[in-house]
């Protein structure tokens, strides 16, 4: 059935003004099982099953969903660190899926990647300056002095002060930490960058802080931003367009003002009223569409619409037909059979 | 200088009579290895019958500490409560014998941690975690302590309860152990229940039918509740009053709608300033420049002056004292600057 969660290429999609720079069209990945002694496949976990979106030229796309939905799975496969089971993921016309890692590796400059734990992700035996250095070196990135120059004008780029670059990963805070990462995400002029939950592991007066430097670089470097996050809040402050996950398929994608003001989705208007606004006037006047039951495993997905175990309008017809992934509006997409 | 300090507030307010706990002058520190971490300065507070009490706080802000240290839950040695009162029903707290302190902890006052997952006894079922307290304290026999065990798991919302109660931990999802904690936490009808950050490890539409199965209970039950976070959209929509803590220190303390709608602490201020809000357009987040405080050193001065906007020469070298801005004296701030008049507090 997921053939007909084939999306047509979305060039109808929003004011088409944006040119594509990165197409995914009926991307899977799934993860076996394995089971026995012999390590018998017994099964799949369809962590990612058959999305289709375009991420445009300067734009954000905001990529929401709960744990487990597949939405940071989905930013590995498109920089093709995991290897999609199915599918296609074109940048700039260029498709990726199939590429090997020498092949990848001409590419990679273009695209990054910000990781969400700013601990795990930085070497603690290596210097600010070796751990940005590092990308330079392997893409010839100038000599020696050169590199050097180019680490400290980006740790100034970033809000850290060039006395840092001999510093190790410890001695800073998680937000610096954070800010040393973008520093080497960017440290390649790349196109696209995606951020996997970058802010997830900060302190809320440090979010502001990271979200408005990665806010200031998009503007002055020119990034595409695939912004992978559970914080539906901070999405709407920074995405142009925002696309919703559940259980590895895409329920909906519309441009932000859209998807905030009038959700078509029933997952999306559940998820929506579920955040906790920080106002009581707000909070204690409104009433809240409180979804039943957990979210099923992907290893073994409801039939039909996955959503349907926990939907509170859904039918017969849900249980047994996956939703068709179709516009309702110019650039509004929703995979639903009751919209 | 004038104005209602908070000890002298609290002994001619007509509201502390009812205060189930009574906490002045909280002091915890850490002897480590890198040096003495003054995780609670000078912390007092109190908490009304009934009454829902949010405290909100960043990381090391010492929200936890505050309340573990209040049940001597904190692992002592490397922490040591250096100073401070906390009257509960007449027994001060911090100094009963530690057999007192045990029939109050999980009797009177129950506990909701943040991850169930290491709270909760991985090889005992989840039946036997919960009759364990109500056996320990109230005496009920093995056959009574299991009927109030399913009746318990049925009040928190888990489905078939009589089955679950055989289930062990691992077989439970994440909020259906949440609302096994919930039921422990209620077992011996406790006055008081205090959550640390009981929401935070779940998904936010698993959050709401924690929130809202909390906010049925409270209608139910008339329990005082402390509800540690950082999260300012959570307590907005479930307290009554709410504390901000800054570097071990409370700041700011205001009944709910007031705090939100006339912060006056800059913290605050600049929290609130900083988080975006769901149902709003983005402008600009203006951030809090800066890093929270290092703990490390004795606290001298406001620990929030380094990153605030209002700070002058005062603030670095005089702590500011919690002292009420309203007429009520329901609304306190600990802070020298008035940011609506544009000049120093006196």
């Amino acid at each position: 059935m997921t053939e007909t969660m084939n999306a047509p290429t979305q060039a109808s999609d929003g004011a088409s003004s944006g040119v594509p720079i990165l197409e995914v069209t009926d991307l899977k990945k799934h993860f076996p099982i394995m089971k026995g002694l012999v390590r018998r496949k017994v099964g799949d976990v369809r962590a990612v099953d058959g999305i289709s979106f375009q991420i445009r030229k300067g734009e954000t796309l905001g990529l929401v969903g709960e744990s487990g939905c597949g939405k940071s799975t989905t930013g590995r496969v498109i920089l093709q660190l995991d290897r999609a089971t199915e599918g296609s993921v074109k940048y700039e016309g260029e498709e990726l899926v199939g590429k090997s890692t020498s092949q990848m590796r001409g590419l990679r400059p273009n695209m990054q990647m910000v990781f969400q734990d700013p601990h795990a992700s930085l070497n603690p035996r290596m210097t600010v300056a070796s751990i940005i250095e590092e990308p330079l070196i392997e893409h010839r990135f100038g000599d020696r002095a050169e590199r050097l120059a180019w680490i400290e004008e980006l740790l100034g780029l970033v809000g850290l002060s060039p006395t840092h670059a001999n510093r190790y990963p410890h001695e800073f805070s998680g937000g610096q930490r954070q800010r040393i990462g973008i520093a080497r995400a960017i440290a390649l002029n790349p196109d696209f960058v995606v951020c996997d939950e970058p802010i997830a592991a900060l302190d809320v007066s440090i979010q502001a802080q990271v979200v408005n430097l990665l806010e200031r670089l998009q503007d002055e470097l020119n990034l595409t931003y695939l912004f992978i996050s559970h914080d539906l809040s901070m999405v709407r402050h920074l995405a142009d367009r925002v696309a919703v996950m559940y259980l590895g398929r895409m329920v909906e994608l519309a441009p932000v003002d859209a998807l905030y003001e009038s959700p078509q989705h029933p997952y999306t208007q559940a998820l929506h009223s579920a955040v906790p606004v920080p106002n009581p006037v707000v909070e204690f006047g409104r009433e809240r569409i409180i979804l039943k039951g957990d979210i099923p495993s992907p290893a073994n997905p409801p039939s039909g619409c996955s959503f349907h175990t926990r939907c509170p309008i859904a039918t017969a017809e849900c249980a047994e037909r996956v939703p068709e992934w179709r516009e309702t509006n110019p650039g509004h997409w929703v995979a639903c059979h009751l919209v | 200088m004038r104005g209602f300090w908070v000890n002298d507030a609290l002994e001619e307010s007509p509201l502390s009579a009812d205060a189930v706990l009574d906490v002045s002058g909280l002091t915890t520190r850490f002897s480590t290895p890198d040096g003495v971490v003054h995780a609670v300065n000078d912390v007092s507070f109190e908490l009304r019958a009934g009454e829902f009490l949010g405290v909100v706080g960043e990381s090391g802000s010492g929200k936890s500490v505050t309340m573990m240290s209040l049940l001597k839950l904190i692992p002592m040695p490397p922490g040591h409560i250096d100073a401070g009162v906390a009257d509960f029903g007449g027994d001060d707290l911090l100094s009963i014998d530690a057999a007192a302190l045990r029939t109050i902890r999980g009797g009177q006052i129950g506990f909701i941690f943040q991850d169930p997952m290491t709270s909760l006894n991985p090889v005992l079922t989840v039946g036997k975690q919960l009759c364990e307290p109500v056996m320990l304290h109230t005496g009920a026999d093995r056959k009574g302590a299991k009927a109030r065990a399913i009746e318990l798991l049925d009040l928190v919302g888990i489905p078939d309860a009589a089955q679950r109660f055989k289930n062990y931990p691992h077989e439970l999802s994440g909020g259906m152990r949440q609302r096994v904690m919930i039921a422990m936490a209620l077992a011996c009808e406790p006055k008081v229940i205090i959550a640390d950050e009981p929401t935070t490890a779940l998904d936010v539409t698993i959050q709401a039918q924690i929130i809202d199965l909390v906010k049925d209970l409270r209608e139910k039950l008339n329990t005082a509740v402390i509800w540690i976070t950082h999260d300012l959209g959570v307590v907005a929509g479930l307290a009554d009053r709410v504390i901000v803590m800054y570097g071990g220190r409370i700041v700011e303390q205001s009944p709910v709608a007031e705090l939100y709608a006339r912060p006056e602490h800059p913290y605050t201020q600049g929290l609130l300033n900083s988080v975006p809000r769901i149902d709003q357009k983005g402008g600009e987040l203006t951030s809090i420049p800066g890093q929270p405080p290092s703990l490390l050193s004795e606290p001298t001065g406001c620990s929030f002056a380094p990153r605030c906007p209002y700070a002058f020469d005062r603030c670095l070298i005089e702590t500011p004292r919690l002292a009420a801005v309203d007429a009520a004296g329901e609304h306190l701030s600990a802070c020298f600057w008035d940011t609506a008049q544009g000049r120093e507090r006196t």
